[in-house]
């Protein structure tokens, strides 16, 4: 009797069934809805986000008369290389090129050499006065670079060293950001690897070299990029160390050319110089985005 | 007998092994020094010693291509009833207090939007998202200088075809030019502070959101009680970072504006930068960065201490 009062009727079933899935239709066409309006939403804020480097690369081959129209159009009604061609006139863009490239280059390589081995230093060998050092070198990363320009500049010069290679890329050989970022990677590496090593009779800096470093590869690579990137886009820095036009980096030399009161300088020519200077880093970016971005979030999660 | 013969040989092998440590501890300290050595020299030479001789510069009359004399704090004196200063001051505190907590606003709905499960091309967008974090700002400026420009440009021309608003000019009046700066660097960053928000809500744990659902909170509910509490390490590390990095504005103001106008969008570095290379007065530049050097460090020690403080709730 009471097991045939529980059990549920046939008809009641179906309407239950019926029930759940509409639910689950209703569910469906929700997330469906909340789908396509997240896809709408995330296309037009992409467009937005992107508009200005896309007006960057149309207003490059724009005919200078036709930045100069009111009303302005985005899509101008001819194209042209003459802002390119204006642009080598103006500037020594290849000269500064190079420069930026040996600059950021040379900066590049040492820094992420030397802050590694600082970082292996600081996290595989157990050595007196370590701590000291430690705490000596969370102290500099608060140090706005800023704010040491002067004496760096004043230095720099008494040596001569304005308008040179080595003035600019000396200071910039160690990066306590990249000391840090390094060591908290290689602390994570488990210590049997370097163990094994040391048992066999490998010396430390083979250890290094050989083992420690090939295990922290996405780590270097963020260092290494965000070193590159950081003087790449520097201007400061170059600005104050470079007085010539052959000894500027392209950031700077872009910089000058848009100069204080831009109108000196069609908008042309300078887009096709901003162009330039990014698309080494956009095509570095492209290919090694995916393990960079990967890189970028563990310096979040600490 | 041999129990007397015996204890001195247990001494020799402890004196032994003491001595084994002693040369292992001396070994290390060696190879660790040598380690440490080349970055070590690089900031000895570029960033203590310049710290220092900062500080001394700012008591001087130096100017850049003479040693002054020795004034004491006069500088610093100089510097706080001068009102230049207190403009130069509140326009970088306002720059920080604006620019850090929307940058990472901005980020987080970015980070959102990206985390839906069921999203394809999350590369994709991903990608063009983190594209102006690549640019140098001085590109970035020079785009933005092009799209507001009150002559050429294309924004004042729609907000007078479709807001009817006359000669919009946001770079070039006292009243906006500030917030447009802030503006457009949210714009050139907030790709880095998704990358780093998208980690950390891959981090949280799906089941906690699926027993939410079970007990009936809503999506708002979960954001506030599971989102935003499983992202507080990210927000410490992001809101810090944002902070200090907008003490040090330099390019934008730089390119777009010059600081003007009327000195509306002068930032601290900004004036260092024209005290010392522009006027050459490198005693009161110095004054000015040590007075950079003081606001950064104070909000270094607040980051220590407020994670401090997290960590022992934590705990506790």
């Amino acid at each position: 009797m009471s097991h045939a009062a529980q059990a549920p009727s046939l008809s009641q079933v179906s309407s239950e069934r019926h029930r759940s899935d509409q639910l689950k239709k209703r569910a469906h066409t929700r997330s469906l809805i909340a789908r396509t309006l997240t896809y709408v939403l995330l296309i037009a804020m992409t467009i937005v986000i992107i508009f200005p480097l896309l007006i960057v690369l149309i207003t490059s081959f724009t005919p200078n008369k036709l930045t100069q129209t009111w009303p302005p159009k985005i899509i101008p009604s001819s194209f042209t290389f003459d802002n390119y061609t204006s642009l080598f006139q103006r500037m020594p863009i290849g000269r500064q090129m190079v420069n930026t490239v040996i600059f950021a280059g040379t900066v590049t390589i040492f820094s992420v050499f030397f802050d590694a081995m600082a970082a292996y230093g600081l996290s595989r060998i157990d050595f007196k006065g370590r701590g000291f050092l430690l705490g000596l070198l969370i102290a500099t990363m608060m140090i706005p670079a800023m704010a040491l320009l002067i004496p760096v500049y004043k230095l720099l010069a008494s040596m001569n060293l304005v308008n040179s290679y080595w003035g600019i890329i000396i200071p910039r050989l160690a990066d306590v950001g990249g000391i840090f970022l390094l060591r908290q990677f290689f602390i994570s590496l488990p210590k049997d690897l370097d163990n094994a090593a040391r048992i066999d009779g490998a010396g430390e800096f083979r250890i290094f070299l050989q083992i420690v470093l090939p295990n922290a590869k996405s780590a270097v690579l963020v260092v290494a990029m965000f070193n590159f990137m950081g003087n790449w886009n520097d201007l400061l820095w170059p600005l104050i160390m470079t007085s010539k036009p052959e000894t500027r980096t392209i950031t700077a030399g872009l910089a000058m050319l848009t100069g204080h009161g831009s109108s000196v300088t069609p908008y042309g020519v300078v887009m096709a110089g901003a162009l330039i200077s990014a698309l080494p880093l956009l095509i570095i970016f492209f290919f090694i985005q995916k393990s960079f971005v990967q890189g970028i979030a563990m310096t979040g999660i600490k | 007998m041999s129990t007397s013969h015996k204890v001195p040989t247990v001494q020799g092998v402890a004196q032994e092994v003491q001595e084994n440590k002693k040369s292992l501890s001396r070994r290390n300290i060696r190879i660790g020094l040598a380690f440490v050595a080349p970055a070590l020299i690089v900031l000895t030479v570029f960033v203590f010693y310049p710290t220092v001789k900062t500080f001394f510069t700012s008591l001087t009359t130096d100017r850049i291509n003479r040693s002054g004399r020795f004034v004491g704090f006069e500088n610093y004196a100089k510097l706080f009833t001068n009102g230049d200063f207190w403009i130069d001051f509140r326009n970088t505190v306002i720059y920080a207090v604006f620019y850090a907590p929307l940058v990472v606003i901005v980020a987080l709905a970015f980070a959102l939007l990206l985390n839906r499960k069921d999203l394809k091309c999350v590369g994709f967008f991903r990608t063009c998202l983190f594209m102006p974090f690549i640019i140098s700002l001085t590109v970035a400026s020079i785009a933005w200088s092009f799209l507001l420009s009150p002559s050429l440009g294309l924004i004042p021309y729609w907000a007078n075809q479709y807001f009817g608003i006359q000669h919009l000019d946001l770079l070039g009046s006292k009243s906006t030019a500030l917030a447009t700066i802030i503006a457009i660097t949210i714009w050139k960053n907030f790709g880095y502070f998704m990358v780093i928000f998208l980690a950390g809500l891959q981090g949280i744990s799906q089941e906690l959101y699926e027993a939410a659902s079970l007990d009936g909170a809503n999506a708002w509910q979960r954001f506030l009680h599971i989102t935003i509490p499983g992202l507080r390490p990210t927000f410490n590390y992001v809101v810090i970072f944002g902070l200090i990095g907008s003490f040090q504005v330099f390019d934008q103001v730089f390119i777009l504006t010059s600081g003007g106008p009327d000195r509306s969008t002068e930032t601290i570095v900004y004036r260092i930068y024209t005290e010392a290379f522009g006027n050459g007065k490198m005693g009161y530049a110095s004054a000015l960065s040590y007075i950079l050097l003081i606001m950064t460090l104070i909000l270094g020690l607040a980051q220590l201490i407020s994670n401090n403080k997290h960590e022992k709730e934590e705990i506790g």
